[in-house]
């Protein structure tokens, strides 16, 4: 049984006068210490599926139909109770910026022993021992005197420590980050993906990792998703998925990165912008800015249908294959 | 922390040096002081011996050396009107305005947190509605106009509450005089406490509740929400102790206009404070009197201003007391 | 009133397009918006034109006879045909010096806000553009400025030049005292404002290249930078109006504005309240209603404003 089972997940967000569809039933798995990679551009509705698992959109946003399993218990259909009891115990999330996820009037020390107060019968005292043992995981040195110190006098990098440690506090089952490092020093950055990546490894715990870097989920993950305005275009094994895309969308990601391109070349970008959630064009999202496009993906949404080892959502999915096929041979 | 109080300090006196030098400015220019000791009726040569006795003729710096000196040993001369030591005068007048103001803050205090906190968690609601539709009202009130239809309809009309005065007060101290031990004194007390909280409370509501949705939209309330913490611990720890720091400093910038709103509240009441006293003085123009007021009054405001700033620091521990005094 | 002549030789295509576009439409879809305006229009002009609407003229004592006074309005029993809204102490017809009182409180808030904000504006412009020790100079008196109570520094100043020069002349020249006072002490307001948008707009290419182009500072700060602090500067004034006719009426209550003899709503309010309670209770109610549906619905059209264009305001 997958920890984590998502079906025909759509999430809206209610606009003045009509609601604007942000999530089209996506669906997918995530099994007991499987890392998941989301990627795909902003917009794309990568942070609001992270969201919509712990089933804490904001307003105007909210989730219109679908199911969310987790251990066993559908996400969607809990109560306040239970999704507080949920949240931060045995699902946690890692947001984006540590420099305003953290409470600036309340000490790190406050931060981390209300969580476990709240889901644990612990003293405080019991809390603090948990909390110091944390934060010498996350490599925080002197944690008993970081307990008593507020955020601002803390660096980004240690704040984002600690934010991990705060998540791994109460050894959840599964662990969303919702791009983890992009506000950091580029330095930092790969620290704090190692030792994400090891703290999951060795306490197994899932991960579902949201980022735009292709570079990162292939270090990090052992499946992808690919979304594109609201939907799952491609998913599959993350090798396969960076050896050989079969999206054409996810193919131009590839060839975008930096790696894929000879010194002095410019960089292979897809040409125009993803379509704003208002005004998606109608057939294959993805139609206007694709060189393969046909009539039929102007008008019609493809299904998903299992090409080899991935899943792809496109029309010209087979012909695209002979085609590099032919080239192949010919080549 | 020390040295940050030694900066506060500082200030606090450079504002009371201001204050002093525009009272000095007012007591030379206002009246003629000679005229009030010994009438007109004294010819010139002994109004020049007298000039010269009283250290009128003495250069402004001597002068105002003279009048700080004896404004630092509690001497702010003496009434015209009373024929007291005009600090003496007011000193007695104080309590009746503190305990006004104290009624007034209460009020605010007390009502406006619990509203602007409602009102920012579920602006959607009736009653929400209700209570923000009813602050623009209260917001476009003046305080004296409060005040009089307050008086027309509680004490005219359906004659609740007295209109004017103390009523009864019970002597506690010094010159401390209270209403707050006897029902009589309560009575009187309700009315012009409303009324001085009238415009601000509204004010503070919509505040409060402003700055309470802004927290609430903050990636930390998101964070402490994914940490599964209780709601009523997000909204009255997380949140509110945020929304409170903006809320303070407002708060101080206030105080000044909590002190006008005393002489309109006393007026309208008939309510015998220092905001009372000081419209009669400037109606006999007792320079004295006025000067002194305006003295008290300020060192009043400095106070309380240099307290709200040390409680900021307390509450934001991104202000470093410590370093802040370099 | 300096800001609505600045903006459309500022930038009128600009004004048009919001104009006719977002606020507009905003506009039209709140009614409490556009009932407010309505109100506002209604008061505003008929202040405006109150010498050629009122009855009489309260300033003229020919026309006044002491006989006359307290005449209740006319639903009440033992009313005058001849006065509306009834009479007040002085035997004065209602209406038409409320008319005039309006006339006064509307003039003296608008032309205080004027004040205000030409000393603002500037100000802030000038501390903007200018930047180093004059700027946290500046903004240091606007602080203190700020911390000072408007209504404080006005009761002091006005009871100090009253006794000063007596009541007769200071009567005489009380709506420029009101002016001066109200519009002085609130220059701080506009002043941060306009000086956080000249911070945030310095950094951008087009005030340089319109340097490089060879403008001077002052055609770069009112030609360029200006605009871009105008939806700020139009909640702020909106406030200010309120707030503005709400001092003056409490000056003026505790006379130390304009005097009984050329009544303001305040001083009509005031000189009403000592006959409330021998039951003349028009004389205060019927004036104070007026002053309030005046602010208030000035306080609505600013709420409304806020919420449209949504500026950065600077806090505290």
């Amino acid at each position: 049984m997958s920890l984590l089972s998502v079906r025909d997940l759509t999430v809206k967000f209610a606009m003045r006068e009509n609601t604007v569809t942000a999530l089209n039933g996506i669906s997918f798995d995530v099994a007991k210490g499987e890392r998941l990679g989301i990627v795909g551009e902003s917009g794309a509705g990568k942070s609001i599926t992270g969201f919509a698992l712990m089933n804490l959109l904001s307003r105007p946003g909210f989730i219109d139909s679908g199911q969310i399993m987790f251990e066993g218990e559908d996400v969607v259909g809990m109560n306040d109770k239970q999704l507080r009891g949920m949240r931060g115990n045995r699902m946690a999330m890692i947001f984006q910026d540590p420099m305003v996820t953290l409470n600036p009037v309340l000490t790190i020390g406050q931060q981390m022993i209300e969580t476990l107060m709240a889901h644990r019968k612990l003293s405080r005292e019991e809390a603090r021992q948990i909390a110091i043992v944390k934060l010498r995981e996350v490599y925080i040195p002197s944690p008993e005197d970081r307990l008593d110190q507020y955020p601002h006098e803390l660096s980004g990098g240690m704040r984002q420590r600690i934010i991990i440690a705060i998540a791994l506090l109460l050894d959840p089952q599964l662990i969303i980050a919702d791009e983890p490092t992009t506000a950091l020093d580029v330095t930092i950055q790969a620290d704090i993906m190692e030792l994400l990546l090891e703290l999951c490894q060795s306490n197994q715990v899932g991960l579902i990792l949201i980022t735009h870097d292709l570079g990162v989920v292939s270090q990090m993950t052992e499946r992808t998703l690919v979304m594109y305005a609201g939907r799952i275009i491609e998913s599959g094994r993350t090798r396969e998925i960076i050896n050989d895309p079969q999206h054409p969308y996810t193919q131009g990601l590839i060839n975008a990165l930096p790696q894929q391109t000879l010194p002095g070349q410019r960089l292979k970008q897809i040409p125009g912008n993803m379509p704003s959630l208002t005004n998606i064009p109608p057939g294959c999202p993805f139609n206007p800015r694709c060189e393969y496009a046909t009539d039929l993906c102007r008008s019609r949404i493809p299904e998903i249908s299992h090409f080899g080892e991935v899943e792809v959502a496109c029309h010209e999915v087979q012909r695209l294959q002979s085609n590099d096929a032919r080239q192949e041979a010919k080549a | 922390m020390f040295a940050y109080l030694v900066k506060r300090v500082f200030q606090a006196i450079a504002v009371m040096f201001v204050i002093s030098l525009i009272g000095f400015a007012i007591q030379g220019n206002l009246g003629d002081p000679l005229r009030e000791l010994v009438g007109q009726s004294v010819s010139e040569e002994t109004r020049q011996q007298l000039r010269d006795e009283l250290g009128l003729n003495d250069s402004f710096m001597t002068q105002y050396l003279r009048f700080a000196g004896n404004a630092l040993q509690g001497d702010l001369g003496t009434s015209y009107f009373f024929k007291e030591p005009a600090l003496d005068v007011i000193l007695k007048k104080l309590p009746a305005t503190l305990e006004l103001v104290m009624g007034a803050t209460l009020i605010i205090v007390g009502l406006s947190v619990p509203l602007g906190v409602y009102t920012a968690i579920k602006p959607d609601t009736i009653l929400s509605r209700l209570i923000m539709g009813l602050s623009i009202v209260g917001i476009s009130i003046p305080v004296f106009l409060t005040a009089i239809m307050m008086i027309f309809v509680f004490s005219v009309h359906y004659g609740w509450f007295p209109s004017f005065g103390r009523g009864d007060v019970v002597h506690v101290w010094g010159y401390w005089e209270t209403n707050f031990l006897t029902a009589d004194g309560w009575m009187h007390i309700i009315l012009p406490s409303f009324a001085l909280a009238s415009i601000m409370l509204p004010l503070f509501i919509r505040l409060i509740r402003s700055e309470m949705m802004e927290v609430l939209q903050s990636e930390y309330v998101k964070f402490a929400k994914a940490k599964g913490i209780n709601p009523r611990r997000i909204y009255f720890l997380h949140a509110l102790k945020n929304t409170l720091l903006p809320v303070i400093t407002v708060g101080g910038v206030q105080i000044g206009t909590m002190v006008a709103y005393t002489i309109l509240t006393e007026t309208v009441f008939q309510w015998p404070g220092m905001g009372f006293m000081f419209l009669e003085a400037v109606n006999r123009v007792d320079t004295p009197l006025i000067v002194a007021y305006l003295i008290v009054v300020g060192f009043i405001f400095v106070v309380t201003n240099t307290i709200v700033d040390l409680i900021y620091g307390l509450v934001n521990p991104t202000v470093n007391i410590a370093r802040m005094g370099a | 009133m300096s800001t609505e002549s600045l903006n459309p030789t500022a930038e009128p295509s600009r004004w048009t397009k919001i104009w006719n576009s977002n606020m507009g439409y905003s506009f039209r879809k709140n009614p409490v918006a556009v009932v407010s305006m309505i109100i506002f229009l209604m008061i505003a002009v008929a202040a405006f034109f109150a010498p050629l609407i009122a009855p009489y003229d309260p300033y003229d004592p020919a026309s006044i006879d002491i006989m006359n006074s307290e005449y209740p309005p006319f639903w009440v029993d033992g009313s005058l045909p001849d006065f509306s809204l009834g009479t007040d102490d002085q035997g004065r017809d209602l209406w038409s010096t409320i008319l005039y009182g309006t006339r006064l409180s509307l003039l003296i808030g608008v032309c205080a806000v004027a004040l205000q904000a030409f000393l603002g504006i500037s100000i802030g412009l000038i501390a903007g553009y200018v930047g180093g020790r004059l700027d946290s100079l500046l903004m240091r008196l606007a602080d203190i400025q700020l911390s000072f109570s408007t209504l404080m520094v006005a009761i002091i100043f006005l009871a100090v030049t009253q006794a000063m020069f007596g009541s007769e002349t200071f009567n005489q020249y009380a709506v420029f005292f009101l002016i001066a006072v109200i519009g002085v002490a609130e220059w701080p307001q506009y002043a941060r404002t306009v000086r956080a948008t000249v911070l945030a707009e310095k950094k951008k290419e087009y005030v340089d290249s319109a340097r490089v182009l060879g403008f001077g500072p002052g055609r770069i700060m009112v030609r360029h930078i200006l605009p871009n602090s105008l939806s700020p500067i139009f909640v702020i004034s909106t406030v200010q109006v309120a707030n503005a006719i709400i001092s003056e009426a409490s000056l003026s209550f505790l006379g130390l504005g304009m005097p009984p003899s050329q009544p303001s709503l305040g001083s009509l309010i005031s000189s009403g309240f000592d006959y409330i309670f021998s039951g003349s209770w028009w004389i205060t109610v019927i004036p104070g209603v007026i002053l309030v549906v005046l602010v208030l619905v000035i306080n609505l059209l600013g709420d409304w404003m806020r919420d449209v264009l949504n500026p950065k305001l600077y806090k505290g």
